[in-house]
């Protein structure tokens, strides 16, 4: 409250995220992005996404994004959907290596760490920051569940469930809380924050896992239980794209709802609440 | 406010470009570094730990007939380019012997009958390649395990190292070796495997013996075995990591 009266806003400012939160935001920040771009180095390495336990078992990859001879000693980026091909030169299988140039690789280096298709450092890179993103979100879960932050910001109460209609029709029309309402997550941005932290980091780490042959010794239920773990890697594979999907979705509507304001919000805690005469 | 607002927007502005466009670069210059790998390879150093903790003697899953590949593939060496094996092979490998020395109180060596007459066991494993593929075929092979009895490790022996026929490099150098510890070793999974599907091992995956130690990464799978040490550390083989690929930054500790 401190910065607020300083700043001459009297109570519309006030701290928005507790400093737990702030941390393991920004550690989940920098561990998804390097564990999203050493895993696109890791893809290179066997471009190819199969369904089931084996990927030798006659059937045709899900995906596949590989370099391939086209007519006249030219070579194309060839990415093949569920057995449809698609010319992705330049952009997939023949795309932009880290010095510019048009090479055979899945992904372009600007994406991937390190930018060179470099199996065992890209390997040590992802194990690490797994390590980091596995202690961030124990870290998380345990200060949100003792906080009461989880029951009392991101759980949906009834009042939520009711306002689900309005606020989509809100997020089409890009029309933001204002005031009293500005100081708690609607309802679609609980349930997006609720489905990352409990469906899909967790489906992240379950079925990155799942791929350890060390892990499915231990427990063979556990890769089972994802289809074999061919399946676990074409479904981890999957999950960092939703992952990549939700961090585009949030990082504009952190823009269009007032990017300085949300941003510091997330750095020092303290959001100002949007002025309620200036909404509709 | 305002002004304050504004200086704030100006300081944050100057963070996301301070941090933003160098890490990348940083990243790269960090990939490179020696100490900055050491300190990635303290995840691998986690990981050991903790699979050692919670699965020490966890079997690998086996599977069933049905799911055995069309075709088990080869990758690294297809055929060891030397004259000494083109021998052997050509001899159908009846020149062909394993000897297993170091730190063992009775070494000798094992020729393929002899292996044969070890205790066996079959299995259907997967086979996890490091790159990220998997195929599921049918192995025969002698235990390591009772292949150490008869050699008896002494006490101070740690690991095993396994000695290949294939040269890495073109001019004929760099033989593949690899390295498990005595867990491994003596795992009831872990065989020195010559059937590969019903028939001799093939050229092509590791004639006449290859290491399978199921709950690793199949570059651990040693193929073209030719000689076995025991061994109490790294310390003066080849790079001194354990492994050919070890050697070239791949972890030592492949059941992840």
């Amino acid at each position: 409250m401190d910065a607020a009266t300083m700043s001459g806003e009297g109570s519309r400012g006030y701290r928005r995220h507790a400093f737990a939160v702030r941390i393991a935001h920004w550690v989940n920040v920098l561990a998804l992005a390097i564990l999203l771009m050493s895993g696109l180095n890791i893809f290179d390495a066997y471009p190819e996404l199969h369904w089931g336990r084996s990927s030798y078992n006659g059937r045709e990859a899900v995906l596949s994004i590989r370099a391939e001879e086209g007519p006249a000693d030219t070579v194309r980026g060839v990415t093949r959907v569920f057995g449809r091909a698609f010319d992705t030169t330049g952009w997939l299988g023949v795309a932009h290596g880290a010095r510019g140039e048009l090479e055979a690789r899945a992904f372009p280096a600007w994406i991937t760490l390190p930018d060179d298709r470099w199996l065992a450092m890209a390997r040590s890179w992802h194990f690490f920051f797994a390590w980091i993103l596995l202690f961030n979100g124990a870290f998380y879960l345990a200060y949100s569940l003792v906080s009461r932050h989880l029951a009392r910001d991101l759980w949906p109460d009834g009042r939520d469930w009711r306002s689900i209609g309005a606020s989509i029709v809100d997020h089409l029309r890009l029309r933001h809380p204002t005031g009293e309402a500005a100081r708690r997550y609607n309802v679609l941005q609980k349930l997006a924050y609720l489905a990352i932290i409990l469906v899909v980091l967790p489906l992240m780490i379950a079925t990155g896992l799942g791929m350890s042959p060390w892990v499915n010794a231990m427990w063979p239920g556990w890769v089972d239980a994802f289809g074999g773990r061919q399946a676990a890697r074409t479904l981890h594979f999957a999950c960092a794209w939703l992952i990549v999907a939700f961090a585009a979705v949030h990082v504009f509507e952190v823009i269009v709802s007032g990017f300085w304001n949300n941003l510091r919000s997330m750095i020092t805690g303290r959001y100002r609440v949007p002025d309620a005469r200036h909404g509709s | 406010m305002d002004r304050d607002d504004g200086a704030r927007r100006r300081f944050l502005q100057r963070l996301i470009v301070a941090f933003g466009a160098p890490v990348l670069a940083a990243c790269e210059r960090l990939s490179a570094s020696e100490s900055f790998a050491r300190v990635l390879a303290s995840g691998e150093t986690l990981s050991r730990e903790v699979a050692r903790l919670v699965g020490r003697r966890a079997m690998a899953q086996e599977f069933g007939p049905e799911d055995i590949s069309p075709s088990f593939r080869s990758n690294g060496t297809a055929e060891p380019d030397t004259d000494a094996y083109r021998a052997l092979s050509a001899g159908g490998f009846q020149a062909y012997s394993l000897s297993v020395g170091g730190l063992v109180e009775s070494p000798r060596s094992f020729t393929l009958n002899a292996l044969r007459a070890l205790p066996s066991r079959t299995q259907i494993t997967r086979h996890d390649c490091v790159e990220g593929w998997s195929a599921i075929a049918k192995w025969k092979g002698a235990r390591l395990a009772s292949l150490l009895d008869a050699v008896k490790p002494r006490p101070e022996a740690r690991y095993v190292v396994f000695r290949c026929a294939d040269p890495m490099e073109e001019n004929g150098t760099a033989f593949y070796y690899e390295s498990i510890d005595l867990d491994d070793a003596r795992h009831e999974q872990t065989i020195l495997a010559y059937e590969l599907n019903d028939g001799p091992l093939p050229v092509a995956n590791g004639a006449p013996i290859r290491l399978r130690v199921e709950r690793q990464l199949g570059y651990k799978h040693a193929k073209y075995v030719m000689r076995i040490d025991l061994v109490e550390s790294f310390a003066g083989i080849e790079g001194g990591k354990g492994g050919y690929w070890e050697d070239r930054g791949y972890q030592w500790f492949a059941g992840i």
